[in-house]
């Protein structure tokens, strides 16, 4: 308790704003890149949702409509809620452990990086991957797909979208802080894809089974997909205030977890 | 713990002479395990001092505890006469620690601007790579480099912040004759240049090379203290070779004898003192032949020096 006071209060008076600004800056710029460079992480964060989008929306079903709304547009929605969701649980979360377990994250917190600076830095990450994704989605339905929407529409999209990441970047730091170095990818798979499906993000939700579509009413990703879909007009026109006080409370929970065991590294045995 | 302003002046006081880092009465556990027992430790502004023991004694326990990177149960680790943990004393500082991975997309300069960013007065960018030879592998990534070239990498990460107060864990381990060397040279740049430094190794012979002052540590508490020909005159044994009937069993129940070895010429005996020893084993085995005494190396002294409080096991540090 005291310790946080005094460490914020040294803030002041060793760091200059704009200099935390600076390192701010320079952590999210490596973390971009160094993400970037990860193949791991670009092929499984940006080629899979399109590639999904491609096959299921421009290839085999271009030419339907689901709830009124073209399904190259509709997918735009899921697989983007699918893109943000993979970009944000893998942006945080496999480095996170890796970090943790494996020293790196003891010689930062050796240094006088201002702690906070390395999270923010994932969750910018995750948000302009998620932007990434989305984008491409677009581009790839305007073009191929011939979806058409009016650009507000679109800006609105993108920006609930990259919000929506944060709910998945909370919950990456919290699996992050659980998770062995190794096992994290193998942990995040667990959770993401069968969230992925009960959500409906794959499977339209009206055609998931009843005990299914009865499930995805209580997880994250369906509440997201909601609010995306809303904006195409293919929503199920349920309160986009409820959408987001379930994102906004899960996020806490996770948030919760992950200090949790952001405490429990502070007094850590291990090494 | 609490003070902010009442630590600024422990940073004026600490010019030369005066301690930089210290554990008092430092005790620490994991469970079971006693990592550190009661330690008193300090390292004065401008020294080279090296924690010296074998794997699992509690070197990286210390280096940890006074980096702020675990608390200890008991007693305090101040650095520059205040918290580890205080912003401050930690931009007064670099660690080179040892990591089991580094983000390997990152070029080597990369990494260096980023470390650099959270000092407020870097060195420049072109000054690390010299001090770490690093010059030629500026645009590399760091997958892509040798164990030699990662170590002075994260040496590189150490030093970039000028820091007055420099970790070092074991920071040749692992590393060919060569490649110490250089690092050892970049040691003693740092240290002609004013700079505190604290060294973890098992090696007496990296000690002896680099240090002011060299601190014994085994099972979590410290040994014996002092300059690297204190620390060789009371370690200095003999070794003792020759053919005997008697059994290892036997030759370890000899007064004076620290270990004992049987190998295919003969066996090899590690004693405090050489005569005590020679005359009993004589006095034993009348069959006793070819005798031999000659003085144990650094090392094997070391060794005699460590094993004195007990086996080790397989403790982590």
């Amino acid at each position: 308790m005291s310790t946080t006071a005094t460490a914020l209060s040294h803030t002041q008076i060793a760091r200059p704003t704009r200099h935390t600004a600076t390192i701010y800056l320079k952590e999210a710029k490596y973390e971009f890149l160094k993400n970037l460079r990860l193949r791991v992480y670009t092929a499984s964060v940006i080629s899979f949702p399109l590639m999904f989008y491609v096959l299921f929306g421009l290839v085999l079903n271009s030419k339907e409509a689901i709830a009124g709304t073209s399904v190259p547009t509709y997918l735009i929605a899921t697989y983007g809620t699918f893109g943000v969701m993979g970009a944000s649980l893998f942006g945080t979360a496999s480095g996170l452990a890796a970090d943790r377990g494996l020293g790196w994250l003891q010689v930062k917190r050796a240094s006088p990086m201002p702690p906070f600076a390395y999270f923010a830095a994932k969750v910018v990450l995750s948000m302009i991957f998620s932007a990434i994704v989305v984008s491409l989605l677009l581009v790839l339905g305007i073009s191929f797909g011939g979806v058409r929407l009016p650009l507000t529409e679109m800006a609105k999209l993108i920006a609930t979208l990259v919000a929506g990441s944060l709910p998945f970047s909370a919950m990456g730091l919290a699996i992050g802080y659980f998770a062995g170095p190794n096992s994290a990818p193998a942990v995040i798979n667990m959770f993401y894809l069968p969230l992925s499906f009960c959500s409906g993000l794959w499977v339209p939700y009206m055609f998931l089974p009843k005990l299914v579509r009865q499930i995805a009413l209580a997880l994250p990703p369906y509440h997201l997909s909601q609010l995306a879909l809303g904006i195409v007009g293919a929503g199920r026109h349920e309160s986009a205030a409820t959408h987001w006080e379930v994102l906004l409370a899960f996020t806490l929970i996770c948030l919760g977890v992950a200090r949790i065991g952001f405490q429990r590294d502070q007094g850590k045995l291990y090494g | 713990m609490i003070s902010t302003l009442e630590e600024m002046p422990g940073i004026e006081r600490a010019g030369f002479g005066t301690v930089v880092a210290s554990l008092e009465g430092v005790s620490k556990n994991y469970g079971e395990v006693r990592a550190l027992r009661s330690v008193n430790f300090t390292v004065g502004a401008g020294q080279v001092v090296a924690l010296l023991g074998p794997n699992g004694a509690g070197k990286t326990t210390a280096v940890k505890l006074l980096l702020g990177l675990i608390q200890s149960d008991s007693g305090h680790a101040r650095v520059f006469g205040g918290d580890p943990t205080n912003l401050q004393n930690r931009m007064r500082a670099g660690a080179m620690l040892q990591v089991g991975r580094v983000p390997e997309t990152l070029r080597v300069r990369e990494h260096i601007d980023l470390f650099s960013s959270y000092y407020p007065k870097p060195l420049p960018l072109e000054e690390v790579l010299a001090a770490a030879g690093l010059e030629k592998l500026r645009d590399r990534k760091f997958g892509d480099l040798s164990g030699g070239q990662r170590q002075r990498t994260l040496f590189a990460l150490a030093i970039c912040g000028d820091p007055d107060l420099l970790f070092l864990d074991e920071p040749t381990v692992g590393l060919d004759v060569e490649a110490r060397r250089m690092l050892w040279e970049e040691i003693r740049r740092m240290v002609d240049r004013g700079k505190t430094v604290l060294l973890t190794t098992h090696y007496l012979e990296e000690a002896d090379a680099l240090a002011d002052r060299i601190a014994v540590i085994n099972q979590g508490a410290i040994t014996a203290e002092g300059t690297p020909a204190e620390i060789k005159a009371q370690t200095s044994g003999k070794r003792i070779r020759c053919i005997t009937a008697l059994g290892v069993a036997d030759l370890l129940q000899i007064p004076g004898v620290n270990d004992a070895r049987q190998d295919r010429e003969g066996v090899e005996i590690h004693a405090r003192e050489a005569e005590p020893v020679a005359r009993a084993l004589l006095a034993r085995d009348p069959t006793l032949s070819g005798l031999e005494i000659t003085s144990a190396g650094l090392e094997e002294a070391f060794l005699a020096l460590t094993q004195d409080s007990g086996a080790s096991t397989d403790r982590r540090n």
